[in-house]
């Protein structure tokens, strides 16, 4: 597995499970397999299982079309960027990077969503416990008062983007931030909590409404998974 | 109003302005009224499902009387907003209020511009040979049009996340060039000199219920309903007549 996706150990958790899987797929697709690609992780539930919040097909189509887009280009532009560290081309370096944010961030992203949803039937929507609910009481009253407060900030982006509930890795407060198009949480935030906002994500089944979408989300969040992340 | 020769009477009352614009322009200083100016939803110069197969008309009616709509009722919001922190003197306030203007003047310019730029693919409008001028400066660009065609689309598919693509006419002194820029979610074409010609709208939601993640194919499609007799009109004009029809609300 490439190192470059190993910041932080819930983005590794989150990509754990799709490791082993990558000889076994590039070998049954009859491609060469080549160490540290990046693979789509399995969902750990089944595509209708998160129905009524998130319907069937659309996490169908978000899974297996979209975060895979994510994960071949990423893998492509990767490859791109091996070969111009190779002849040491910096202006091809550069042009690079944009677009290894953005697929990178792209498959990063979903690996930690598919990881923080979960049916009701495995403990999606029940209410966080332990230091991550003290921290979201801390600093937002209540869980509610938080949610509120986030469906706000996914209602306030503008464009394509994402809302995640971050801890700060220098004072371990969690904060609200919304981050555009695939920028991932790297850096001085780490990841607790996602909520995707782009438009795919929601339109087949809510269409403009996206509101209904920021609300019924929370049925399915799976705080477990959340509150592993949290240090 | 349908089909093309609808066309240029929609162009001059494409965007509805209230009377208290008016008054608002004739009595700039008197704020009591707090009069602003409110825009109102441009009704399409075609039907809703005039653009089949190559849109939809679920997308085009959700497009326009949802998504564009809210855009309009978010900036007259903003405007009244800005119009009272305006007269508390709240500079902060206006401030503040920069961003949501932008984004939501954009996406009532950028639909705004989008709907005239298109036309039912059997209209003789959505034929290049309604723009005989502008082709063949597209041609003294790009050498033809299939082309510039396949460099547009380069640009639609290369924006990450949200926004659009235009072709744009960039005038510098007595020189103008084509050229196709994109822009970030709502930004609108607005540069010193920038006209635009035509845009193409690559937010998810203008194809995702008949493409879904298939953008490729919306953009292939959508070239048999560009406007190119609006396209030829905004080439020829000016800058200030490419946003007449914006500026007559303003
Ligand atoms: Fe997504
Ligand atoms: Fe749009």
């Amino acid at each position: 597995m490439n190192s470059t996706l190993l910041r932080t150990t819930a983005v590794r958790s989150a990509l754990r499970a799709a490791a082993p899987k990558a000889s076994t797929r590039a070998g049954l697709a009859g491609t060469t397999f080549v160490r540290g690609k990046a693979t789509l992780p399995d969902l750990p539930y089944d595509y209708g299982a998160l129905e009524p919040s998130i319907s069937g097909k659309i996490m169908e189509l978000h899974h297996k079309n979209h975060h895979n887009t994510y994960v071949t280009s990423y893998n492509n532009f990767t490859e791109q960027m091996a070969e111009a560290e190779h002849k040491s081309d910096i202006a091809a370096k550069i042009a690079l990077q944009p677009l290894i944010n953005f697929h990178g961030g792209g498959h990063l992203n979903h690996s930690l969503f598919w990881e923080n949803l979960a049916p009701t039937s495995q403990g999606g929507g029940e209410p966080p416990s332990g230091p991550l609910a003290q921290a979201i009481n801390d600093g937002y009253g209540s869980l509610d008062a938080m949610k509120e407060k986030f469906n706000t900030a996914l209602a306030g982006i503008q464009g394509s983007g994402w809302a995640w509930l971050v801890q700060d890795t220098q004072t371990g407060n969690v904060m609200i931030q919304t981050y555009a198009n695939q920028d991932p949480v790297v850096g001085r935030f780490r990841p607790i909590l996602g909520i995707d906002a782009w438009e795919h994500a929601y339109y087949l089944q809510y269409q403009n409404r996206k509101a209904e979408y920021f609300k019924a989300i929370w049925d399915v969040i799976n705080w477990k998974a959340a509150g592993k992340r949290f240090k | 109003m349908r089909g093309s020769s609808g066309v240029a009477a929609t162009f001059w009352s494409f965007l509805s302005i209230s009377s208290s614009v008016l008054a608002l322009e004739q009595q700039p200083f008197q704020f009591e009224a707090m009069s602003v100016p409110t825009y109102t939803l441009p009704p399409l110069p075609y039907a809703y499902d005039a653009l089949e197969p190559h849109i939809s008309a679920q997308i085009m009616e959700l497009h326009h009387g949802k998504h564009h709509q809210t855009y309009i009722t978010n900036l007259n919001a903003a405007l009244k907003s800005q119009a009272e922190a305006v007269h508390a003197a709240d500079i902060t306030t206006q401030v503040a209020l920069q961003q949501g203007i932008k984004f939501n003047a954009g996406g009532h310019i950028n639909h705004s511009l989008f709907w005239q730029n298109l036309a039912p693919a059997s209209s003789v409008d959505a034929k290049s040979s309604a723009a005989p001028k502008l082709l063949k400066q597209i041609q003294a660009t790009w050498g033809d049009e299939a082309k510039f065609k396949e460099a547009f689309n380069a640009a639609l598919l290369g924006i990450q996340g949200s926004g659009w693509g235009w072709l744009i006419k960039v005038e510098t002194g007595k020189e103008q060039r084509l050229a196709i820029v994109t822009t970030k979610d709502q930004d609108p074409v607005v540069g010193k000199g920038e006209v635009p010609i035509f845009g193409v709208d690559m937010w998810e939601h203008a194809y995702y219920l008949q493409y879904l993640n298939g953008k490729a194919a919306y953009v292939q499609n959508i070239w048999n309903v560009i406007n190119w007799k609006t396209a030829e009109e905004r080439f020829l004009g000016t800058r200030a007549d490419a946003f007449k029809v914006l500026k007559a609300s303003i």
